[in-house]
C-alpha cells in the first residue's frame, strides 16, 4: 500500500470540482447529480458496475459531449467544457478505452497528433526525439517509433496513448480502464506509472473495474451507481467488501454470494473431512 | 529457413558478446536499439527490406509505376509514334487540366469522402470565364478570380453541408453534379458556346507558352539541389538529435536519381516543343500540396481524420475545419482545372467538364494509390494516375480506336486499380499493417 497524503494537505490544490453534474441521453438519465473533487498529486479512482455513468462523466470531462445540468469548476472558477480543445486547455488528459489511435499514422504523428512541434513546418526529428526519451521514462517497449500504430501489440497501443496524454504537460490525467487488456508485467508497468504521474503532483482520475488495481495505486474511491454517487472513501480505511457493497447497492449481493457459496463448501469440504488448503477469514460476513 | 537455435554459436562467443552489444548500442541511434528491428545491410538489405514492404501491403505507388511502364512499351511497340517527342509533349499538355482536378480528388479521398461534381464545377468555372471575360468584357484576372470564388463558394456549401447535417458526401455531390451542371448552362446562356480569344494570356498559356530549354534545365538541377539539400540538413539535424540518418552516399544517389527522372523528360520533350508553361504549373501544385500534406498540421490532420475522426477529434483537431478546408480545395482545383481546360480549348461550352472528365479525374486518384478508404495516399498520386489516365487514351487514340473501346479500357484499369487498393488493404490488415 502506498502512502497517503491527503487531500488537505498543502501540496495538494483542488483543480477540478463538479457539482451536480446531470447528463441524459433522450429517456436515459445516464448521470444525476454527480459531485467530483479531484485533486493535484492523488490517485482518485472512479469505480462502478458496467452502466453506472463513469464513461459518460468522464466524456463529459474530455469534452465529447456536454452536461446537461451542474456546474464544473477548475481552480475555483466556473468553466465550461463543449469541446476536447476546451478539456485541452483546462489541462485535462484523457486516455480513453478505445485509445483513440489514429492506426494509419506513426507512433510520433500519433503522440503529437494535434499538438505538433515546431513552428509553421512541423519538426519531425525534434518530435521523433522527444517521442523516444518519454517512451523510455516509460520504459515502453516499442521497437520503432515511425512504424504504423496498426502493427502494434495491445498493450504497446496502450503505452503509446498513455504517453500521448502527457505530451501537453496536462495537470489531470483521467485513464479509462488502462489495464484491461494488458498482461501481468505490463499492467504493472501501467500502475508504476500512474504512481510516477502522481508523485510529479498530476492529478489521476482512474477508472477500472479490477479492485485489485485500484487498491493498488488509488489514494480515494468514489463509487457511481445507476448514474448517482454512492459513496467515497479513502483506500486506507474501506475494506474490499465495503467497495463491493457500494458498487452493487447492497450486502447481499452476486460477490458476496459467491464468496460465501465457497465458505460454504469448503466449510462441507472440511466437515467430510477433505483437508482445505486455506483458512478463509471472511465466514462471518454475510 | 534455419531456426537461430539450430545455428550452433563459435566457441567463446557468449563470452566475448555482452561487452561489445554494450559498446555497439551506445553507438547506435536512438532509434535503432531495440534488438527486433530488422536492420538491412548494404544494398542487398535494402532491397530485401523493400520486398518485406511489398509483401505486407505496404506498397506505395509502385503498382502504378510498374503498370506506366507496361503502358507505355505495350503502346510503343503497337505504334512508334506513342513515344515520340510531340506526342508526350502534347500527353503533358493534356494531363495538366484534368490533373489538377484529381489534386482536389486526392485531398477528398484522403479524407474517406469522394466529390462526383467536380466536372460540373470545372464546367460551371470555365462558363463563368468565358462569360466574364468574352461576353461582359471583364479584365481576365478578375475573370479568373470569379472561376476561382466559385468554386470556393462551392466548397463552403459541401463543407458546411456535411459538416452541419452529415449527409454522405457522395450525395452532396452528386446532388452537386446535376445543380452545377444546370447552372453552367445558365450562365453559358443561349449561345452554348463561347470562344476564347487567342491573344489572351490565359489561352497563350495553356497553348503557347512553352519554357526555353535552358530554363527547364536550370529548374532540374535547382530542384534536384533543393532536395539534396533539404535531406542533407534533415540528416544533419536527426545525426545531431542522436536518431539515425541517411548516410551521405545513399542522399547523393538519391538526388542524382531524382535529377535523371527529372533531366531525361525534360530533355526529351525539349526535342520538340518543351515543357509546357501548364504542365509545370501542374507540378508545382503537386509539389506543394505535397508539401502542405506532409510538413504541416493541417496536412497532418487530414490523413488523421482520413484513419480515425474520433481519435482526430479527441486531440483536440478541429474536425469541421478539416472537412470544409479541404472541401474548398477540392472544389477549387476542380475550378482551376475548368480554366485551364478553357484555355487549352481556347473556349467554354455547354460539354465543358462534361464525358468523361470527371471520372477522369476521380479514377487518376485512385489510381495513382490514394486509398477509396481514406488516410492513405499522396499528392503525386494524382501526377502519377493522370500519367496513366492519359497515356491510355492518348495511346488509344493513335490506334484510331474508338471512343467506345477508350471508355472501356479505362474502366478496366480503374477497376484494375480499385482491386489493387482493396488487395493491399486485406494483405496490409492481415500484417498488422492497416
Amino acid at each position: 500500500m502506498t502512502v497517503l497524503s491527503t487531500p488537505e494537505a498543502p501540496e495538494s490544490d483542488l483543480v477540478l470540482s463538479l457539482r451536480g453534474i446531470d447528463k441524459n441521453f433522450g429517456a436515459v438519465q445516464a448521470l444525476t447529480a454527480i459531485d467530483l473533487d479531484i485533486y493535484s498529486g492523488e490517485v482518485v479512482a472512479l469505480v462502478g458496475d458496467n452502466g453506472a455513468g463513469k464513461s459518460t462523466l468522464i466524456k463529459i470531462l474530455a469534452g465529447v459531449h456536454p452536461q446537461d445540468g451542474g456546474t464544473i469548476s477548475h481552480d475555483g472558477k466556473t468553466v465550461t467544457i463543449n469541446n476536447p480543445a476546451d478539456s485541452n486547455n483546462l489541462g485535462i488528459a484523457t486516455v480513453h478505452q478505445d485509445l483513440a489511435l489514429c492506426d494509419n499514422l506513426d507512433v510520433v504523428a500519433n503522440l503529437y497528433l494535434g499538438h505538433e512541434l515546431g513552428r509553421g513546418t512541423i519538426n519531425e526529428v525534434e518530435m521523433e526525439k522527444r517521442s523516444w526519451g518519454l517512451l523510455r521514462q516509460l520504459s515502453a517497449r516499442i521497437p520503432s517509433v515511425r512504424i504504423p500504430v496498426a502493427s502494434l501489440s495491445g498493450g504497446q497501443r496502450q503505452t503509446v496513448a498513455i504517453a500521448r496524454s502527457l505530451i501537453g504537460e496536462p495537470r489531470i490525467v483521467i485513464l479509462d480502464e488502462p489495464t484491461a487488456a494488458l498482461g501481468v508485467a505490463q499492467t504493472a508497468e501501467v500502475l508504476n506509472l500512474i504512481e510516477r504521474l502522481r508523485d510529479r503532483g498530476l492529478a489521476v482520475v482512474l477508472i477500472s473495474h479490477n479492485m485489485a488495481d485500484v487498491q493498488a495505486v488509488a489514494d480515494r474511491i468514489v463509487v457511481l451507481r445507476l448514474g448517482r454517487n454512492n459513496g467515497e472513501f479513502r483506500v486506507a480505511d474501506v475494506s474490499y467488501e465495503d467497495i463491493i457493497t457500494a458498487i452493487t447497492g447492497a450486502s447481499d449481493n452476486a460477490v458476496t454470494r459467491r464468496a460465501q457459496a465457497r465458505v460454504d463448501s469448503a466449510d462441507a469440504a472440511a466437515a467430510a473431512g477433505a483437508p482445505t488448503a486455506t483458512a478463509l477469514p471472511k465466514e462471518e460476513r454475510p | 529457413m534455419t531456426t537461430p537455435t539450430s545455428t550452433p554459436l563459435p566457441a567463446g562467443a557468449d563470452d566475448a558478446a555482452p561487452p561489445a552489444e554494450t559498446v555497439r548500442l551506445a553507438a547506435v541511434a536512438a532509434d535503432l536499439q531495440d534488438e527486433r528491428l530488422i536492420q538491412p545491410h548494404g544494398i542487398g538489405g535494402t532491397v530485401r527490406a523493400f520486398g518485406r514492404r511489398v509483401r505486407s501491403g505496404d506498397i506505395g505507388s509502385l503498382p502504378v509505376v510498374i503498370g506506366l511502364i507496361l503502358i507505355w512499351v505495350a503502346f510503343s511497340l503497337l505504334n512508334p509514334n506513342f513515344l515520340s517527342s510531340t506526342n508526350l509533349v502534347n500527353l503533358t499538355l493534356q494531363c495538366a487540366a484534368v490533373g489538377t482536378i484529381s489534386i482536389g480528388i486526392v485531398l477528398v479521398l484522403l479524407l474517406g469522402e469522394i466529390d462526383l461534381s467536380v466536372g460540373s464545377v470545372s464546367g460551371l468555372s470555365a462558363a463563368i470565364l468565358a462569360v466574364s471575360f468574352v461576353n461582359m468584357g471583364w479584365p481576365l484576372p478578375v475573370s479568373l478570380s470569379a472561376s476561382l470564388l466559385a468554386g470556393v463558394a462551392v466548397g463552403l456549401l459541401y463543407g458546411f453541408l456535411y459538416t452541419r447535417f452529415g449527409v454522405p458526401s457522395f450525395v452532396i455531390t452528386l446532388a452537386g453534379l446535376l445543380g452545377f451542371l444546370g447552372l453552367q448552362l445558365w450562365v453559358l446562356g443561349s449561345t452554348g458556346s463561347i470562344n476564347i480569344p487567342f491573344d489572351s494570356w490565359i489561352v497563350q498559356f495553356a497553348q503557347q507558352w512553352f519554357l526555353p530549354d535552358w530554363l527547364s534545365y536550370v529548374l532540374v538541377v535547382l530542384t534536384a539541389l533543393a532536395y539534396a539539400a533539404q535531406l542533407f540538413v534533415t540528416a544533419n539535424r536527426r545525426a545531431a538529435a542522436g536518431l539515425s540518418a541517411v548516410p551521405a552516399t545513399s542522399i547523393v544517389v538519391r538526388s542524382v536519381f531524382l535529377l535523371l527522372v527529372l533531366g531525361v523528360p525534360a530533355w526529351y520533350l525539349n526535342q520538340t516543343r518543351g515543357v509546357g508553361a501548364m504542365f509545370l504549373l501542374f507540378l508545382v501544385l503537386v509539389v506543394v500540396m505535397n508539401f502542405f500534406l506532409t510538413r504541416t498540421r493541417w496536412g497532418r490532420s487530414v490523413y488523421a481524420v482520413g484513419g480515425n475522426v474520433e481519435a482526430a477529434r479527441r486531440s483536440g483537431i478541429n474536425v469541421t475545419r478539416v472537412y470544409i478546408t479541404v472541401f474548398v480545395l477540392c472544389s477549387t482545383f476542380a475550378a482551376l482545372g475548368g480554366i485551364l481546360a478553357a484555355g487549352r480549348l481556347a473556349a467554354a461550352n455547354q460539354g465543358s467538364g462534361g464525358g468523361d472528365t470527371n471520372l477522369n479525374a476521380i479514377a487518376a486518384a485512385v489510381i495513382g494509390g490514394a486509398s477509396l478508404f481514406g488516410g492513405r495516399g499522396s499528392a503525386f498520386s494524382a501526377l502519377l494516375g493522370i500519367l496513366v489516365i492519359q497515356s491510355i487514351s492518348s495511346g488509344l487514340t493513335l490506334l484510331n480506336l474508338d471512343s467506345s473501346i477508350r471508355y472501356m479500357i479505362t474502366g478496366a484499369v480503374l477497376l484494375l486499380a480499385v482491386i489493387v487498393d482493396s488487395l493491399s488493404r486485406r494483405t496490409r490488415v492481415s500484417h498488422g499493417r492497416a
